[in-house]
Parts: C-alpha cells; structure tokens; sequence
C-alpha cells in the first residue's frame, strides 16, 4: 500500500548537494544530472528523513491522496 | 539508506589534515587545488555534482560535526541564502577575490612585491602565518599563491563552520561557490531536457517546481 505522504523537490531550491540520498532509507531520491534531487514516488514512503535533511529547505511533503 | 561504508566515505578526514599540513608548510596548499578542479572536471566531462553527492570531504566534515557530534542547532538555513541572486552574487564575489589573490601572486612573480608570509581571514584580516614558510625551492610567487589559497580555503571553511552551526549540517552547500558552478555547468548540460518523470500516480499533481516531472 503506498504511503500517506509523499516527498516533493523544488528544482528551483535544490542544489543537488545530494545530502537527501545519503539518508532516504528507499533510495527513492538521486540526483539527475547535477541539476536536482528527484523522487520516485513508487519507493517514497513519506518518512520525510530527506526533508529534514535538506540544507537548501527544497523538499516538501505532500499528501498522496491530494496528489493522484 | 545505503548502510554500507564505503572508502568515499572517510574522506572528511582530509579536511583537518589539509589544514594541519598547512600549519607547518604551506607549500601544502596546492593540494587544494584538487577541491577547485575535480568538481569542475567531473561536471564538464562528467556532467553530474558526484563530486558533491560522494567525494567533497568539507561536507562530510561538517555532516560531522553537525549531525553526529550534534554541533548544529538545526535550524533551517534562511531562504534570502538559498536565493538566485544569493547564490550567484557569492560566486561572483568569491571568485573576484580569487582573481584579487591571483594578482597579488603576479605582482610577487614579476619581483614588484617580497612573499607576503600571512593569511587573510574574511578577505580582511591578516593573520601572520610565517612558522609555516621555510623558504622555498620554487619561485616565490608558488608560495604566495600557497598563502593566498590556504587563507580562501581557511575562510570557507570557517564560514560553512559558522552555518554549520546557526543552521544545518551541510547550509555551507547552499552557497558554496563549487557547488553553484557546477550545478550551472550541469544545468547547461542538460539543456531543456526535464528531470525523468516519476513513477508514483500525481495524476491531478500541478506539476509546480516538483521534481516530479
């Protein structure tokens, strides 16, 4: 069952430090050519890890349900 | 989380050391020259912040120092520094006073200026550091450029220190200057092209500043 909560990057924040990946317990965030993290939304379980990590404060969460 | 150590994932332990060498000889600074070009180098040819992501030693160093030994307060890194203009007009700023650095290394080149056996901390405070030069078998100028260099990355280092620990961990990358050169050089890279769209279901998703395509 997917989660609640999903993680969302905003590209125009990230700085694609990649301090999120380090910490994502799904490996659900990587970082796309150097430019911004991305998250698949299939392994994100919404634990939120990454957004507390984010130094550039570039990673909401967000309600699933609101998204689909 | 990938809980298996790999040998990248030691190397904070270069940050203390290259300062340490420094203190004794400053000739070491050069070695510094490794943290200018390998970024750049791995987003030219490689086009990826790998160097950012894996190998940067300064910010493992402070993920260190904030996150396990619990220096920082944790508190979010204000936006203003995290802006474009920010983020752009420190780069600028910061290369200036390289090419400033580089200036005073010609002037001692071409024999108008002695070795000036110092650091200047914050671009503005001369430290006197001559316990480090013993002379040198290079021209002189290698080691003003030696004094010149360490005094940059002494100072970098103190500033991501200072954020390290009024913000977060790693605030430093925010606006390091390598990091925004290269997530530029990587951003032209990439073109148009638009991050790979995401597998989860955001079918009513406004598609905002998400990454999730």
């Amino acid at each position: 069952m997917p989660s609640k909560r999903l993680a969302a990057v905003d590209s125009g924040r990230c700085v694609a430090c990649g301090s999120c990946c380090k910490v994502c317990p799904k490996g659900a965030v990587s970082v796309w050519r150097g430019v911004t993290a991305v998250v698949d939304g299939a392994l994100c379980i919404g634990c939120g890890k990454c957004q507390k990590e984010c130094p550039a404060g570039a990673i909401v969460l967000n309600n699933r349900e609101a998204a689909v | 989380m990938n809980k298996t150590k790999h040998w990248y994932d030691y190397l904070w332990i270069v940050t203390p050391i290259y300062f340490a060498l420094g203190f004794f000889n400053i000739l070491f600074a050069w070695i510094g020259m490794i943290f200018f070009c390998l970024p750049l180098l791995i987003a030219i040819f490689g086009g990826s912040k790998l160097y950012c992501n894996r190998y940067c030693d300064r910010g493992q160093f402070f993920t260190l120092l904030g996150k396990k030994l619990k220096l920082s307060r944790n508190h979010p890194t204000p936006r203003w520094i995290g802006s474009k203009w920010f983020r752009y007009g420190f780069l600028i700023f910061f290369f200036a006073m390289f090419f400033q650095m580089l200036w005073v290394t010609y002037l001692v080149g071409s024999g108008a200026n002695s070795v000036s056996a110092a650091v200047k901390l914050f671009w503005t405070f001369r430290v006197p550091w001559d316990w480090a030069y013993h002379g040198t078998v290079f021209a002189p100028w290698v080691a003003q450029f030696a004094f010149g260099f360490y005094g940059m990355m002494l100072t970098s280092t103190l500033i991501g220190l200072i954020v390290m620990v009024l913000f977060q961990p790693r605030s430093w990358c925010v606006f390091c200057p390598m990091g925004t050169m290269t997530q530029w050089i990587c951003k032209l890279r990439a073109g148009k092209t638009p991050p790979p769209a995401c597998s989860g279901s955001c079918a009513s998703c406004s598609k905002e500043g998400c990454g999730h395509g």
